[in-house]
């Protein structure tokens, strides 16, 4: 059954008052807003500045606790899909070793980190410069080695450097033209790799639960956090795909399970979802 | 105090307090799958391998032995468990009393008996075989318990502290980290003191358990490895529990012979006595931040359906297939929604036990004639109304509810 989707903001997180974090929210990646990247490096006196929110960020308790229970299943996707897609055997330690990832949008690692610990390569790339921030600190915290940069996509496009996988979780219903991020994402996909995205659909369900559910009615997030207008629906989240070369290969919902309080992989695709796509 | 100046600190994924039953199959639960722990006990491996140090036995339930085959502890006790093929259970004197054959059901043996000292046995084997993947902290003493972000911290008596992403404690009914966390715990003592002897026979058991309500609580006869042993579970007042303890052999015997009757032969005592007060004790909450109670420390429950190791090994076969899905989708170990699934899950199921053996126990201890009669009107329908008799047996094999995968012989 469903009951609610995940978000994200269209602002940072700093700009958002701390008693509005008690619903599923991630600090948000706006390709339209992107400011110039600063220096990425962490400076020493940055990182008190940081810690403090990133200590909320991965305190699987606290406030991102509904983010954090919405996770696995979707890195499950992922993992389950790469793993049939690239022919590992996922009962070996690192089984995705030698594979390069970038996550489009990372906030503060939470996708990044648990793909590092399956073996990838992982790039990951955000427009707010206190999301790399925090994802950096903890990542050094936790012994990984992660490519974290405050950018956008286009930036890396004009490096020839591409991809074996591409993850855009959760991000293209934040940007103003989703044909031209679409195609920058798709574009960096390397031959024989493949594309995650993941989104919200564009129904009359998914303006009833998420937008009025989630605001209105259970007070998840504040009201006016979303514009249902741009959430997207999955033909034309395969059209973008198929506009950057990618052949789509795979559909699945994300529904939420009221009474086992748990996020599943299913067929419903009336909010939640996620798409796999692969280049020849 | 083997406290050494050098290696005060450790860090790990998982800890796991207490290297018992409960603690020692986690530890190779997951060791099974690749992931590494680091068990801590408060007595050097050795000394609970004694024979006396645990004289009682264990019923364990068929899905109990499919789990302590996936973890690699069967091979080490079929030789010396003893298939229980029928269990009869009757009220006292009374001629009505039911009849559980495994042919009934046609799916092998009821459950077998496991002698506890023959389990530790093969739990300390398999440690040393896994030492790669199981680091063993022995001696040492628990003296306290704080989380920070992202880890959880065990002080020891001996000063050296061990920081972890993930704290299991199975220290048993008395628990320090659970104390220390504040996680609480509700029940109420039950009066009754469980006595427990071995008892040679020159008559063979037949693989037959029995379950003898008395007036003074459930007496079990439980059939040993040989044909020719048993162990004894006499429930008996707390009162008198003290006057049949400091009884002679001779004496002690007699009063065994009285109660278990005529079938089993001439009856000798082997080995000491053993005796443990008896309550039922729950935690209100399982999981606290990084901390997960399992076995004992979570639930301690009346021995009368013999299935308190059985809730403490679908505790660790809930749990291993939880945290080798954390760690294989490279997540935190302590990632909630894993730990609260493990607590919605058990809490559930150990409650319902919990209910039904605080029940049992109160219809059954006692010699008030019209509960007696209603009492031993219910066995009878149970005994003779065959799917209601499926039913309970299955009950009785552990193969009902939603079992973790370990216990359905699926791989995880």
């Amino acid at each position: 059954m469903h009951l609610v989707a995940l978000y994200r903001l269209n602002k940072p997180f700093s700009e958002v008052g701390q008693h509005e974090y008690t619903g599923l929210i991630t600090v948000g990646f706006n390709l339209m807003i992107v400011q110039p990247p600063p220096s990425t490096s962490v400076l020493p006196d940055e990182v008190a500045k940081f810690s403090a929110i990133a200590d909320e960020w991965w305190d699987p308790q606290g406030k991102f606790k509904p983010l954090h229970k919405f996770n696995p299943e979707r890195i499950r996707y992922v993992r389950d899909s790469m793993a049939a897609h690239f022919s590992r055997d996922l009962a070996q330690p690192n089984p995705f070793h030698g594979l390069s990832l970038l996550d489009v949008g990372c906030g503060g690692g939470l996708i990044a980190e648990p793909l590092a610990r399956l073996g990838f390569n992982v790039t990951a790339i955000d427009a707010s410069d206190k999301n790399i921030g925090v994802a950096k600190l903890h990542a050094a915290k936790s012994g990984l080695e992660i490519n974290y940069d405050c950018m956008p996509p286009e930036q890396l496009l004009e490096s020839s450097q591409r991809f074996d996988v591409v993850l855009a979780l959760e991000v293209v219903e934040h940007v103003a033209d989703v044909t031209a991020f679409l195609n920058t994402v798709g574009r960096l996909v390397a031959p024989g790799g493949a594309l995650v995205g993941a989104t919200l659909n564009r129904t009359l369900k998914s303006l009833a639960m998420a937008k009025f559910g989630a605001e209105y009615v259970l007070r998840w997030l504040p009201i006016g956090t979303h514009d249902w207008r741009k959430f997207v629906r999955p033909s034309e989240l395969a059209a973008g795909l198929r506009g950057s070369g990618l052949a789509v290969q795979d559909l699945k919902g994300m529904s939420y399970d009221l009474f086992r309080d748990r996020w599943l992989i299913s067929d419903d695709l009336d909010i939640n979802y996620m798409m796999l796509a692969t280049r020849a | 105090m083997t406290a050494n100046p050098t290696h005060t600190a450790i860090a790990t994924d998982i800890v796991i307090v207490g290297g018992g039953l409960v603690g020692g199959s986690l530890a190779l639960g997951l060791a099974r799958h690749g992931v590494k722990s680091t068990l801590v006990d408060r007595l050097p491996p050795a000394a609970s391998i004694s024979p006396t140090f645990d004289g009682r036995a264990s019923a364990i339930s068929a899905s109990g032995q499919t789990l302590l085959a996936a973890i690699g502890l069967w091979p080490h006790l079929a030789a010396r468990a003893q298939p229980i093929l029928d269990i009869r259970v009757s009220d006292g004197p009374s001629l009505l009393f039911l009849h559980y054959d495994h042919r009934d059901l046609g799916e092998g043996p009821l459950g077998y008996m496991v002698e506890n000292r023959h389990l530790r046995e093969a739990i300390a084997a398999e440690i040393t075989t896994n030492s790669a993947l199981i680091n063993v902290v022995a001696p040492a003493t628990v003296r306290g318990f704080h989380q920070v972000a992202d880890s959880a911290v065990v002080e020891l008596a001996d000063g050296r502290e061990i920081t972890a992403k993930l704290v299991i404690t199975a220290e048993g009914k008395a628990s320090t980290l659970r104390e220390a966390a504040g996680l609480r715990v509700t029940g109420w003592n039950y009066a009754q003191t469980a006595i427990v002897a071995t008892i040679a026979h020159t008559a063979p058991h037949n693989g037959i358990a029995h379950e003898r309500f008395l007036p003074a609580g459930p007496f079990a006869i439980l059939p040993l490895q040989g044909g020719h042993r048993s162990s004894l579970v006499w429930t008996e007042a707390q009162s008198r529990a003290e006057h049949y303890l400091a009884l002679c052999d001779d004496r002690f015997v007699s009063e065994i012979a009285e109660r278990v009757g005529a079938f089993l032969g001439e009856l000798s005592l082997v080995g000491p006595r053993f005796s443990y007060p008896l309550g039922l004790q729950f935690a209100a909450g399982y999981v606290k931040g990084r901390l997960v109670l399992t076995g004992d420390s979570a639930h301690a429950i009346h021995p009368i359906a013999g299935q308190g190791l059985n809730l403490g090994l679908r505790d660790v076969a809930a749990l291993v297939e939880i945290l080798v899905d954390n760690v294989h989708l490279g997540l935190d170990p302590a990632h909630p929604t894993g730990l609260d699934r493990y607590e919605r899950w058990r809490r559930a199921d150990n409650l319902l036990m919990a209910g039904v053996t605080d029940i049992l126990n109160r219809l059954f201890s006692n010699d008030i004639a019209a509960v007696r009669l209603a009492r031993d009107v219910g066995l009878g329908v149970i005994n003779n109304i065959a799917p209601v008799k499926r039913f309970f047996m299955r009950h009785a094999m552990g193969t009902v509810g939603d079992l973790p995968k370990l216990m359905r012989g699926v791989g995880l």
